[in-house]
């Protein structure tokens, strides 16, 4: 029986434009939609597949605004049954906070006596892209930590953990209990079941402060990347115009002789 | 001193890693400072790396300016282990005084920086492309998968940076450009590295090396022919692989592609899959969402086909031909066949 927390970020969807708030601090909410990043999705379906293998259980936790309630509904509906929002103004948070933050609840929870055996988080932010939290957290729980992975499963009191490198498959055996974080690839999240939307529907978030005094994220402002001007030379439409791509192939020398 | 971790390959050193030390020589001529260089897991002895390999990459790290190479082996670090790893680079940061840490933005040299960064209880700034002011040092990095950059202020005794692969293009060092560069023979250290065993148990335990997965050969193509959703499916990748075989690259697809299990994740473009810096890129049938353009943008030459002359691709692109990639893609194939005899 494996307990699973599953640590996930509501972040905003950035496939479209994006517009920064008047003093440049952050994403204006006014003009996107919000979501989780792949990597949280596929640690949620890994978190939910392990807790079905071994009759444990998956739980999500997400530290943010009250507005997280959405994506850790979402994740309930995809097979966790708890949820835990550990409310914090973002903008005020850093990595380090967020971590402390984890480590905080996870340590609250111990002394009740609910232990979590696995800790899956994102590889990394979609929005801040820190790199960090997972590490940070498996540090102040010493705990020890794998970072890109792209499944698990768990081996008795060890946990297997696979990643795709530069080179081939990377596999680690960490003892439990371990921290490890999701990069998207290995599993292929599934779509919510009407049963599990409505238990998503009806559960009870537990909502509780986050227990930690931030230190900050450095962040100074936020600025768009100078953006490129559009200087397209068409070469032509259709197979007609291959004679032309083929001409800019040799151009910039990159056919092989 | 500045300390950088390089990652090589034999006497090669990754393009990354060197971007990574022009970023630094940059940092350390505004600081008045000197470069280091670590280099770890060179084998199951520090004697392992030989003469000649190792005076190859001092060489190297001298024309990119670094004075001292420490090259850290031993059965510790024979096999990868992010917190012994993390712990050999800490130990040179401290013995050299550094109060900046840099690696490239890999996925080891990421991993190792965080725990770098919590061993010398630093704050890490993720992906920076360049520093914006030295005291106090604020440096820009790409967050929202590179569309944002953000000034960010790293106010800890020791800094500890990843850079942003491909953000910083890599330079030698030019003569007389800081007092140290250029210096022919720089210090080699050669160091034993012996890990807290609380350390190794995230060893990893083995590579299973698999060709299918070998993102290094995608993320160092010189050409990279990248298909998306407009391929049309999975049995339709038939044009698209010739043409990257007439081209020696390799294939590269969109997100849209792997989610519909069209091709493996390990072939992803993009802000989730691999960051790509080819002298062409040839993306056909992808429309550019920004999780894709992240993952593009640093190549040299971008060249759309697509049937929407509208596409982000397509007005991100250099050059781009409009219409069915299925018409345009056989008769590039041919033309580069005939010229070829």
């Amino acid at each position: 029986m494996t307990n699973v927390l599953v640590c996930i970020k509501r972040v905003p969807e950035t496939s479209s434009e994006v517009r920064l708030t008047d003093d440049s601090m952050d994403i204006d909410a006014g003009y996107v939609g919000y979501t989780l990043s792949s990597h949280d999705e596929c640690a949620i379906e890994l978190a939910s597949q392990i807790a079905e293998e071994t009759k444990g259980t998956a739980t999500a936790l997400s530290v943010g605004s009250p507005d997280a309630a959405e994506q850790l509904r979402g994740a309930v509906a995809l097979g966790c049954r708890g949820a835990i929002l550990l409310e914090a103004e973002l903008g005020q948070f850093g990595p380090v906070d967020i971590a402390a933050a984890i480590a905080a609840e996870v340590a609250r929870r111990s002394d009740d006596g609910e232990e979590f055996d696995l800790i899956l988080v994102g590889n990394d932010a979609a929005d801040t892209g820190d790199f960090q939290v997972g590490v940070r957290l498996a540090y102040l729980l010493g705990r020890p930590v794998a970072m890109g992975i792209s499944t698990v499963e768990i081996d008795g009191d060890r946990v297997m953990a696979r990643g795709v490198a530069g080179a081939g498959t990377e596999i680690y055996s960490l003892p439990l209990p371990a921290v490890v974080a999701i990069q998207e690839g290995g599993v292929d999240p599934r779509y919510p079941s009407i049963p599990g939307r409505m238990r998503a529907k009806r559960m009870k978030i537990e909502q509780r402060p986050a227990d930690v005094t931030p230190s900050g994220s450095g962040r100074v402002r936020l600025r768009r990347s100078a953006p490129k001007p559009s200087e397209v030379q068409i070469l032509g439409e259709g197979p007609d115009a291959a004679a032309a791509l083929v001409d800019v192939m040799y151009e910039i020398g990159v056919v092989p002789r | 001193m500045i300390t950088v971790l390089a990652e090589v390959d034999g006497a090669d050193v990754a393009e990354t890693s060197l971007e990574a030390l022009t970023f630094a020589r940059t940092l350390a001529g505004g600081r008045g400072t000197s470069l280091g260089v670590v280099v770890i897991g060179i084998g199951e002895t520090t004697d392992e790396i030989d003469d000649s390999a190792a005076d190859s990459l001092a060489r190297t790290f001298a024309d990119y300016g670094a004075t001292r190479v420490r090259f850290i082996g031993g059965p510790d670090v024979a096999a990868y282990c992010a917190a012994a790893y993390a712990a050999a680079l800490v130990d040179a940061a401290r013995q050299w005084q550094s109060d900046v840490v840099i690696a490239s933005g890999t996925p080891r040299g990421t991993e190792m920086l965080a725990h770098a960064a919590v061993r010398l209880d630093a704050v890490m700034a993720a992906n920076a492309v360049e520093t914006l002011s030295d005291d106090p040092l604020v440096v820009s990095r790409q967050v929202m998968g590179g569309s944002i950059l953000e000034d960010m202020r790293v106010d800890s005794p020791v800094a500890v940076l990843t850079v942003a692969g491909h953000a910083v293009e890599a330079a030698p060092a030019e003569r007389g450009e800081s007092s140290d560069s250029g210096r022919a023979a720089p210090e080699i250290e050669r160091v034993e590295h012996r890990a807290d065993p609380a350390d190794l148990v995230m060893a990893m335990q083995r590579l299973e090396p698999t060709e299918q997965a070998d993102t290094a050969a995608l993320t160092g193509a010189r050409v990279v022919v990248g298909a998306g959703r407009g391929v049309g499916g999975a049995d339709e990748f038939d044009d698209v692989l010739e043409l990257v075989d007439l081209l020696g690259g390799a294939l590269g697809v969109s997100r849209v592609v792997t989610n519909l299990g069209w091709r493996p994740h390990h072939e992803q473009v993009g802000q989730t899959g691999s960051r790509i810096s080819p002298d062409l890129y040839v993306a056909c049938g992808i429309s550019g969402a920004i999780q894709h353009l992240a993952g593009c943008s640093s190549a040299r030459t971008i060249v759309a086909i697509n049937s929407d002359a509208d596409a982000p691709m397509v007005t991100n692109a250099q050059y781009a031909v409009i219409g069915d990639l299925h018409e345009i893609i056989p008769a590039v194939n041919e033309e580069l066949r005939r010229r070829r005899g």
